[in-house]
């Protein structure tokens, strides 16, 4: 399991893990995120499951700044964690996240 | 086990309390394994196919209308307005449906537009509905959770005849939104709608009440009820097509398990039902992946064809075991058919599925 160090940031997964417009599962810091890359290349990070009923948004559907849900295509913006479409009402919690040296990290809360 | 008497299916009954206590709401379902990159472009959205098939669907339904309109007093209207009511009545179900789900189109506003538009038509309450349908996909067939269950056990098969005209659905849509429009929900629709969304409820159905009292207030100005058999009454004359395709997907099947294998039907259909159905008899697939979009379903089935039971080869198949299978369930509510997976098939929850898989 990767260390936290002491502000907080954990290495979450190597940057070419992900590809670009996709989303990942990643378990660290004895958590599980969702982290995805965006078309811009940037990285971010949310709660692993969706608001509505807790499916994997690992598994869902990464549209621009969008991540749709994979069972009730409930969709919510990853980069603010904002609930977008029904049935996800509830906002997702976001974590800071830095790419450095090809390696991803989140810092946990 | 045979069941001895009639079934509860009350979302607020026994039954709903029983199905948590056994870890069936909102369950982990079986699905099979499909690579994600193969999943990333099956997902993929995209507006075309849906543009060019909402595009021809609106030509053939204004292209029928007028004709009807123009032959209107004599026998050639008739044709007219049964392929009319069809495209009215039948396949704004499967509109409904896909725009629900978002995936007919990759920009959102046109699934918001189709949505409501096909829910107007498809007399289903587009709040209400869009509800419904995420419980049914979060609980299939889960007796107490579910309520799109149409062929209950033991089935009412009168209720089954008057709905080949949408009659049984109407009436009970009528009065809905005749509750909605004052304000109400039943205690079983507060169970799946949440508080947030309800004013939305409301909204649309008194928007519905207002096109209605229109269209009949432009019956009766006219002397003529052929503005209602452009809005109102195909919901009814053209349901036929929808209700033989809605109720293909599940009935006789088995409830209360977590496999879309042991509760659904996929079955193969000709390219028109299929234009007309837009691939929901991909019901399967559609259940275990419901991100795919309907223009994918075919490739989708060819991915997972391996691990799902045989597909029935027609509609017409489907229903010589549908209709013996509702009539045994008159006399023995306890009967379902029971799919038979591939050799090769992963079985899933062998332990809680085991009296399906008998044989």
């Amino acid at each position: 399991m990767s260390a936290v160090d002491a502000d907080g940031w954990v290495e979450a997964c190597a940057v070419d893990d992900i590809e670009e417009e996709d989303v990942l599962e990643v378990h660290c810091g004895g958590r599980t995120f969702a982290v995805y890359r965006s078309p811009q290349d940037t990285f971010h990070a949310t709660d692993p499951l969706c608001t509505h009923e807790r499916a994997s948004l690992a598994d869902g559907l990464v549209q621009g700044d969008i991540i749709e849900c994979p069972k009730h295509n409930g969709r919510f913006n990853y980069k603010t964690g904002e609930a977008k479409r029904p049935p996800a009402r509830e906002n997702l919690c976001i974590y800071p996240v830095k790419a450095e040296g090809g390696r991803v990290f989140i810092r946990l809360g | 086990m045979a069941i001895t008497e009639k079934t509860d299916y009350s979302l607020i009954g026994p039954n709903a309390q029983r199905a948590a206590e056994q870890g069936l709401v909102a369950a982990e379902w079986y699905h099979p394994d499909v690579p994600r990159k193969r999943m990333k472009e099956l997902m993929r959205r995209s507006d075309g196919p849906a543009l060019r098939d909402t595009a021809l669907w609106l030509a053939l339904l204004v292209a029928f209308g007028v004709a009807g309109g123009l032959f209107w007093g004599t026998w050639l209207a008739v044709p007219c307005f049964v392929v009319y009511g069809v495209l009215y009545g039948s396949t704004t179900d499967s509109r409904w449906h896909e725009s629900g789900h978002g995936t007919a189109f990759k920009t959102s506003w046109l699934n918001d537009v189709l949505y409501q538009v096909a829910s107007f038509m498809n007399m289903k309450e587009p709040t209400f509905w869009r509800w419904s349908h995420a419980r049914h996909h979060t609980d299939t067939i889960i007796v107490g959770r579910d309520r799109e269950i149409a062929a209950m056990r033991p089935p009412d098969v009168a209720k089954l005849v008057i709905n080949v005209i949408g009659l049984h659905d109407a009436w009970h849509t009528a009065v809905s939104v005749g509750r909605h429009a004052a304000g109400r929900l039943t205690p079983e629709e507060k169970d799946f709608i949440p508080e947030s969304e309800r004013f939305r409820v409301y909204r649309e159905a008194r928007a519905w009440v207002t096109v209605y009292v229109l269209v009949v207030a432009a019956a009766i100005a006219l002397h003529s009820f052929l503005p209602l058999m452009y809005v109102g009454l195909p919901s009814l004359y053209g349901r036929w097509l929808a209700a033989l395709f809605g109720l293909s997907q599940h009935a006789g099947l088995a409830e209360n398990v977590l496999d879309h294998r042991l509760n659904a039907r996929t079955i193969y259909m000709n390219p028109v039902f299929r234009f007309l159905y837009w691939n929901m008899n991909y019901h399967v697939e559609h259940h275990m992946f419901p991100m795919v979009p309907y223009h994918a379903l075919p490739k989708l089935h060819a991915e997972v064809a391996h691990d799902l039971p045989t597909p029935y080869p027609s509609l017409l198949a489907a229903y010589r075991e549908i209709v013996p299978t509702l009539l045994r369930q008159m006399r023995e509510p306890g009967y379902y058919v029971r799919r038979e997976l591939p050799p090769a098939a992963q079985p899933f929850r062998p332990e809680m599925h085991d009296a399906v898989f008998e044989t």
